[in-house]
């Protein structure tokens, strides 16, 4: 790995618009080498949007987006299908992305599980194996920077937890970068070093131990957050509108430094905050 | 046998060879309308190219380049989906060809000849322009397969791997451009399509990769031209037609249950 006081990639300011609806606004982001960084977000919130936009597959209406180049990036969307009247192996897929020989592929795949797979044909696959085999397909490029989105969606709880180890594993063993997307932070807390939680804009980050009993946090998750951790004591900032704007009280959570462990949040309009961090 | 039969079904073959391979990508890609409209609008080439004194082939590639790129445009315009878009530039080609046409009475035009092809008329001039056309047409694709295939899978993760996706995409509408002109002479605008299309249907089922649908396209295509002008001979249909119908035959029939061996 390259210096790794340099990001992968970083985003500054980033806005992005769909017809004149802000879709995100403010994000500042950025993934180091080494880095597991997880966004996590209600539905709508705006986290595939971001991960494409930092993949460059959309266009920020604001700020920008920088990639260190050479950047080689493995890809594994939210949805993939591959059309049935395509004939492609999953060999085939993998060697899509990269040139690389027969033995190089069955090593990524028994890597993450998917070796029995290699002769399948891909429009036979479920979303989850498809996901797994597009992984693998990432692998196969040594990738610098992995972006996941929803790698877990359709894989069962213990799937998930497996599949986030996994996912750590690879960053142990190869040191690139991760971008992850999760619609719960639950089971992603072990296997991830940052969290942010996206709501159009950055509501909170940190070490998800923070992140999980940080008050903009827990308001946009309520009940579901509550039941994943003991239930904490808090006051909102600010409240969010049916739109997702914050209404009311200062907007915090934005603009503070990044890194590891800090947790301690400002809290904002005089709220009592009892997060703390682990890290 | 007779030189026309000879060089109908050579002309046949070689439109054959091209069309299989980069029909299979028609069929990948769901644009098999984008391929009706270039042929609809190869109507207002040839009137054009007619017009201009220049030969119709000619006009035919400039009428589809010109449609390729005003779809490409077009296909950024997110009020109307793209079929919408196809629709409405094939049949207003084709309406202003048929117009074109008219203006032309002054010259004696075979319009049906146009409109379904005319492969028992193919000279040794169409036939060179058919097999180096073709040839080359095969060339650029076998150039343009890897980032093409890319694409086709899944054009989002091509793009992330670095895959020029706008340069490919464009590379493959013209690519369809050219053939287009290429085939119009034996099966005509309103039937090039089935050309694209039927053949690599067909040998859908019996490929297990993507070469080796292609190949399986190019000998149903060659198959169809021959049972097609076989039967056009036989019982003196229009050839044109009879190719498209044999083409249709063969993807029923591959249709069929077979009995695995073993």
């Amino acid at each position: 790995m390259a210096d790794a006081s340099i990001p992968l990639v970083e985003a500054r300011g980033l806005g992005v618009a769909y017809g004149g609806r802000t879709v995100l606004e403010r994000i500042d982001l950025a993934v180091a080498p080494g880095e597991i960084v997880t966004l996590v977000g209600p539905n709508g919130s705006g986290k595939t949007t971001l991960v494409r936009a930092v993949l460059g597959l959309i266009d920020a209406s604001e700020g920008a987006v920088r990639r260190r180049e050479p950047l080689s990036v493995g890809y594994v969307p939210q949805h993939l299908a591959i059309d049935a009247t395509l004939p492609l192996t999953v060999r085939r897929f993998l060697r899509l992305g990269a040139l690389a020989g027969d033995d190089a592929v069955d090593v990524v795949l028994e890597e993450v599980g998917a070796g029995a797979l290699a002769g399948a044909a891909c429009h036979a696959l479920s979303g989850g194996e498809l996901r797994r085999v597009a992984l693998a397909r990432a692998l196969l490029r040594s990738p610098d920077l992995l972006v996941l989105d929803e790698p877990t969606s359709g894989v069962d709880v213990s799937g998930q937890a497996a599949l986030y180890r996994l996912i750590r594993r690879i960053r142990d063993a190869r040191g690139c970068g991760v971008l992850l997307v999760s619609h719960s932070l639950h089971l992603v807390m072990a296997a991830t070093d940052r969290v942010i939680c996206l709501n159009r804009h950055i509501c909170c980050e940190g070490h998800p131990e923070a992140v999980s009993r940080h008050p903009e946090y827990l308001a946009l998750f309520g009940d579901e957050a509550a039941g994943d951790i003991a239930v904490y004591a808090h006051h909102h900032d600010h409240a969010h509108d049916l739109s997702g704007a914050p209404v009311g009280g200062d907007v915090h959570g934005h603009g503070h430094g990044h890194g590891h462990g800090h947790g301690e949040k400002p809290a904002g309009g005089g709220g009592k905050d009892k997060a703390r961090s682990h890290g | 046998m007779d030189d026309f039969i000879l060089r109908a079904v050579l002309a046949g073959i070689g439109v054959a060879l091209v069309a299989g391979p980069m029909g299979c990508f028609v069929v990948w890609r769901r644009m098999s309308y984008f391929g009706a409209a270039l042929a609809h609008s190869a109507l207002l080439g040839v009137a054009l190219g007619l017009l201009a004194g220049i030969s119709p082939t000619i006009g035919i590639i400039v009428v589809c380049v010109a449609v390729a790129l005003l779809m490409a445009g077009l296909d950024r315009n997110r009020l109307f989906a793209a079929d919408t878009l196809l629709g409405i530039l094939a049949h207003g080609t084709l309406a202003a060809g048929l117009i074109a046409m008219t203006m032309l009475q002054t010259v004696r035009i075979d319009l049906m000849g146009y409109l379904f092809g005319d492969i028992l008329a193919v000279t040794r001039a169409d036939l060179f322009w058919i097999l180096g056309g073709g040839a080359a047409c095969l060339a650029a694709l076998a150039a343009l397969w890897r980032p093409l295939l890319a694409i086709t899978a899944h054009e989002e993760l091509a793009r992330v791997e670095g895959v020029a996706v706008e340069r490919t995409r464009l590379a493959f509408m013209l690519l369809i451009a050219f053939v287009i002109a290429v085939a119009m002479k034996i099966v005509g605008v309103l039937l090039i399509v089935s050309l694209l299309i039927i053949p690599a249907a067909a040998a859908r089922r019996f490929s297990a990769t993507p070469e080796a649908m292609a190949a399986l396209a190019a000998v149903f295509g060659c198959l169809s031209v021959v049972g097609g002008l076989a039967a056009s001979a036989r019982w003196d249909a229009p050839a044109g037609p009879a190719i498209a119908a044999t083409a249709t035959v063969l993807f029923f029939l591959s249709l069929l249950p077979v009995r695995r061996a073993g």
